[in-house]
């Protein structure tokens, strides 16, 4: 690969990481925004994530006297495990050094890292509240990630490869566009990525209610600068599902060549397919209630049946047999 | 890789739609919620029939696809809807034994029409071939469906979703069977279907239930 | 063509005429009219068929094997209605059923017996499902008539069950189109079952082969083969026993009718495969597990339709298992099986009735000593238990005795298993028939009227068959033995 030697292109996988963390903040302030709209509130400016997050790195972290060395490793290790996840996916342009090392299955072992040190973090105090918080995330990933790489697994079955750079490659190449397969796996993936994120119905990042908060109550304990690492990679992990469903599932305006033009057009291409999904997510928030937890399971079999149709009509349907 | 073009990739998703509808009939326990799945189904099948129509310039299947819309969309889900109603069954809701094995269980008998129908997609007589397997597992769930149900007006549904497996397989395997067969067909579903207007009333008046668990009288074992 | 008209016709007009005859004992005579309406037109199609060859025109086809079914079903349709007239006429003052009801009996008794005879004489696959499945439509209410429990139960089992079955034979004949589709030169014939016999090589074998496992679990599940029978026993137990009778005696073979003419095409195509009697090999598997498991359950029954019922599968499965051995001798003992059988079921059934009648119940620890409240009643019962079981000298032991030689010719320890159940079902027929019939007279058992002339003619024709089968009629199966098996066994 030419562009592996290319100084250019790791300028620019370089500045594509980095565009992705800092636009992370971004998305959640969209989706904040929309939401009050829809609920005829002014909302907060667009920017306040931004600024949470700047006033929490200037302020004292407060660890708790049981904590062990884990409580303060974790923020570190989640933010940038989550990182380098976020580093790897196109966000956009394909042929990129660092596509190398796109593997989804790469991919969803780093949001596996960051998750374990979540949870190992929220029980690391020992309070009530991070007990709780852990079990449930812990419950929610174990039927979730299954879900996540089946659906994942129709994609690379169709590109016959595991690197996500290829299968955006693949999918833009190939004629047969109305997949049936991709239609399953992209119901699977949004009901993984909102259980996943943490948003309604699954878990509701607004509150701090006791009985049924999730991912709050893992992070409860954490203030000043590591609050904010949290914060911040609860916020990628949001882009990085929103990227995923955005650019493998609809690829099309994505830079393929590295010339300036075609990196406008993706940068634009991405920006708006962003801002749609920002909008859906913000519309089904409004519409749905949170759902008690037990039920969680049965909305994750959902997303279980449809990543498994999806394999199966690919198999069935797709594969010229 | 096969080579499609796009109103047959649409057959292909819509069919996959229909395997996805059958698959919500089996999970919901809401009577109501099934019936306008149902109905669904109909309009999809419904759909496919008229988009097959357009690829094969097969105009009988124009008329076959208003026949199931009218009949399976429209007509018997209205039946259901009044005979629901008129049994007050508008907010009941049934309980499935162990909801995620039934769905599992769906699962491979998606996987099990898969195999028996690969050595005759393996012939490749006609593109849309493939759908003939989801076809074929639409029929089976329905099956599954009346076997895990307990409740008359669900297996009643089963029942149906089956005969729309089997229209959908005529419709993909052959664009259609000649028309007389398919109003015979037609007609035997109609008759069908108000002939389990009459029963859900006989089981009623001689139950006064429709549970079909309750519809134990008849057995081998030898009690007194 | 104008027998077939007559034929077909009389049962439409029927239909459509008994639908608005309110009068109950009028209904009756017509119904019995009407019957013998059409066993005359049957009769007439018999003679020219036999004389002038196969008659295959206006989508309809008959030949020297469905001819014979039509004259039987027609024939046993003609001595039932001679039963239910006075029967139904009893029931009706008895349990108090309405006009309504009686009016629709009729009306449904005709309907029954028009898609019988059409599933048999249609040339077209898709004709011959809607016409097994308008069967099922046409019986199910009359299953429920008496609107007890267990009979909407068992009417409720029947509908779903079929249902359910028949189901899986349409999926077999669009698979039968499918395969037609790639190999007839005229794919609008795809369900021509004439076509498609003439051109059965070039259809595809793999298509052909599971197409055929839908068919017989579809058409075999109104056959009553095991595991599917389970409807058999309650819709025979609760309907009405004119409706048992019709059932055991006609619908049954229908449903192996229909198996076999599939099993002829199968065996077309599959002919140069590497399994080319897989058709014949499910079917022996079938029919084999059929006859034991209903003559092991023959032992168990407390109600004596049920317990007829079980004789029927078992009957049905050795006819499935005869016709899936294939071959001359096994096929002309299965056409025989199907005539005396039906001959003999309905005649039992019609005497059951009686029998019930007489005892006041159905369940067969009550019924005692039929034989001093009216020997009519007890010896044909009696008869009829003997030549069911395959006693000689009954046209049952006949039939039943050139399967066993065919299957010792072509699988001997097959004969063991065959001699077995024929053993078990005769220890528990004559377990139960035996009080009944000459059992301790309960007070106050009275004999009722009863119209034993159907019973004697079935009876006297299948003790004819078995004593000497007249040169016609041996002609006559040799030629369907011919079109089933490809060679004549005379």
């Amino acid at each position: 690969m030419d562009s592996v030697l290319s100084p250019a292109a790791w300028l620019l996988a370089g500045i594509q990481a980095l565009l992705f963390t800092l636009a992370a903040p971004l998305l959640s302030g969209w989706v904040k925004k929309v939401k009050s709209r829809l609920q005829n509130r002014r909302g907060p400016p667009l920017l306040q994530p931004y600024q949470n997050l700047w006033k929490l790195f200037g302020k004292e972290a407060l660890v708790a006297h049981t904590a062990s060395p884990v409580f303060r490793a974790a923020p570190y290790i989640v933010f940038s495990s989550t990182w380098l996840a976020a580093s790897v996916i196109p966000l956009i342009a394909t042929k990129l050094p660092t596509a190398a090392v796109a593997d989804v299955i790469v991919l969803v072992g780093f949001l596996a890292l960051g998750r374990f040190f979540l949870a190992l973090a929220g029980m690391d105090v020992g309070t009530a509240f991070g007990g709780m918080g852990s079990s449930r995330e812990t419950l929610i990933a174990a039927l979730a990630e299954p879900a996540m790489l089946m659906a994942i697994f129709t994609l690379t079955m169709t590109a016959h490869t595991t690197n996500l750079s290829s299968v955006v490659d693949h999918t833009l190449e190939s004629s047969y566009s109305l997949r049936p397969s991709f239609l399953f796996a992209l119901g699977a993936m949004l009901l993984v990525a909102v259980a996943e994120t943490g948003r309604i119905p699954v878990d509701n990042p607004a509150t701090h209610l006791e009985l049924t908060m999730v991912h709050e109550a893992m992070i409860l304990e954490y203030s000043g600068r590591h609050l904010a690492l949290m914060e911040w990679a609860a916020q990628l992990k949001l882009m990085i599902y929103g990227v995923l469903i955005a650019n493998v599932f609809f690829p099309w305006g994505i830079a393929t060549e590295l010339n300036l033009g075609s990196l406008a057009i993706g940068l634009a291409a991405i920006t708006s397919k962003l801002a749609v999904l920002g909008i859906a997510l913000a519309v089904s928030e409004t519409v749905l209630a949170k759902m008690r937890l037990f039920r969680v399971p049965e909305y994750l079999n959902l997303a279980l049946l449809l990543a498994l149709l999806g394999i199966f009509s690919h198999v069935i349907l797709e594969v010229g047999a | 890789m096969l080579q499609l073009s796009l109103t047959e990739q649409i057959v292909s998703v819509l069919s996959a739609v229909v395997l996805f509808s059958s698959f919500a009939l089996l999970a919901q326990v809401r009577l109501v919620a099934a019936v306008h799945a149902f109905a669904w189904q109909g309009a999809l099948v419904a759909a496919v029939t008229a988009l097959m129509a357009t690829v094969g310039s097969e105009p009988h299947l124009y008329f076959s696809a208003v026949l199931t819309l009218g009949l399976k969309a429209l007509l018997i889900p209205w039946m259901l809807h009044r005979l629901i109603r008129r049994l007050a069954l508008d907010r009941h809701v049934e309980t499935i034994p162990y909801p995620a094995l039934v769905i599992l269980f769906g699962a491979g008998l998606v996987l099990f029409s898969y195999w028996v129908v690969l050595p005759i997609e393996r012939l490749g007589f006609a593109a849309t071939r493939n759908v003939i397997a989801l076809t074929l597992a639409v029929v089976l769930l329905g099956l599954l469906m009346m076997v895990v149900r307990r409740q008359v007006v669900s297996q009643v549904i089963g029942f149906m979703s089956m005969e729309n497996g089997l229209f959908l397989a005529a419709v993909a395997a052959t664009k259609g069977m000649p028309m007389v067969v398919e109003l015979g067909v037609a007609f035997d579903v109609l008759v069908a279907a108000v002939l389990f207007g009459v029963f859900f009333l006989q089981i009623r008046e001689s139950i006064d239930s429709l549970d079909v668990d309750r519809l134990n009288r008849l057995t081998e074992a030898e009690t007194e | 063509m104008e027998a077939l008209i007559v034929t077909l016709s009389t049962p439409a007009v029927g239909a459509l005429l008994l639908a608005l005859v309110s009068n109950v004992t009028a209904a009756g005579w017509l119904n019995l009219m009407l019957s013998g309406l059409s066993l005359g037109g049957s009769v007439a199609l018999a003679l020219g068929v036999l004389s002038a060859g196969p008659l295959t025109r206006h989508g309809f086809h008959i030949d020297a094997f469905n001819v014979y079914l039509v004259v039987l079903t027609t024939l046993v349709g003609f001595t039932t209605s001679i039963f239910s007239r006075p029967y139904m006429l009893h029931v009706c003052a008895q349990r108090k059923i309405s006009q309504r009801h009686m009016r629709l009996y009729h009306s449904m008794y005709q309907v029954f017996m028009l898609t019988l005879l059409l599933a048999l004489t249609i040339d077209n696959l898709g004709g011959l499902w809607v016409a097994v499945e308008g069967a099922t439509l046409a019986t199910v209410l009359l299953v429920s008539l008496y609107r007890t429990p267990e009979a909407v139960e068992a009417a409720w089992k029947y509908f779903i069950l079929c249902g359910v079955g028949i189901a899986q034979a349409l999926f077999g004949t669009v698979l039968i189109y499918f395969a037609a589709q790639h190999a007839l030169p005229d794919p609008s014939q795809g369900l021509t079952w004439t076509v498609l016999h003439t051109h059965c090589e070039s259809l595809h074998p793999t298509v052909m082969a599971i197409a055929f496992v839908f068919l017989l679990v579809g058409y075999g599940t109104k056959v009553g083969l095991v595991p599917l029978h389970n409807w058999l026993p309650d819709a025979h137990s609760e309907g009405p026993t004119p409706m048992s009778a019709v059932l055991s005696g006609l619908l049954l073979n229908v449903a192996l009718y229909a198996v076999v003419r599939l099993k002829m095409l199968t065996d077309g195509a599959l002919a140069g495969s590497d399994d080319p009697h897989m058709a014949g090999h499910l079917m022996m598997g079938f029919g084999l597990v059929s006859f034991l498991v209903a003559s092991l359950f023959l032992h168990r029954q407390r109600d004596i339709k049920r317990m007829f019922s079980y004789s029927s599968i078992e009957h049905m499965g050795l006819m499935t298992f005869a016709f899936g051995i294939g071959g001359p001798l096994a096929t002309f003992g299965a056409l025989l099986h199907m005539l005396v059988h039906s001959l003999t079921k309905s005649a039992i059934f019609i005497t059951v009735g009686h029998a019930a009648h007489i005892a006041g119940t159905q369940t067969i620890d009550r019924i005692r000593g039929l034989i001093r409240t009216q020997p009519s009643v007890g010896w044909g019962l009696l008869i009829g238990g003997v030549a069911i079981a395959g006693f000689p000298p009954f046209g049952i032991f006949t039939s039943e005795f050139l399967v066993l030689v065919a299957t010792m010719q072509r699988w001997p320890w097959l004969s063991v298993a065959l001699l077995v159940g024929l053993g078990v079902a005769f220890a528990g027929l004559f377990r139960h028939l035996h009080p009944m019939v000459y059992g301790a007279k309960p007070e106050g058992q009275e004999p009722v009227p009863a119209n034993m002339i159907p019973v004697a003619v079935h009876l006297g024709l299948v003790l004819w068959l078995g004593i000497a089968s007249p040169a016609f009629l041996s002609h006559w199966l040799d030629q369907a033995t011919q079109l089933i098996a490809g060679s004549g066994l005379l």
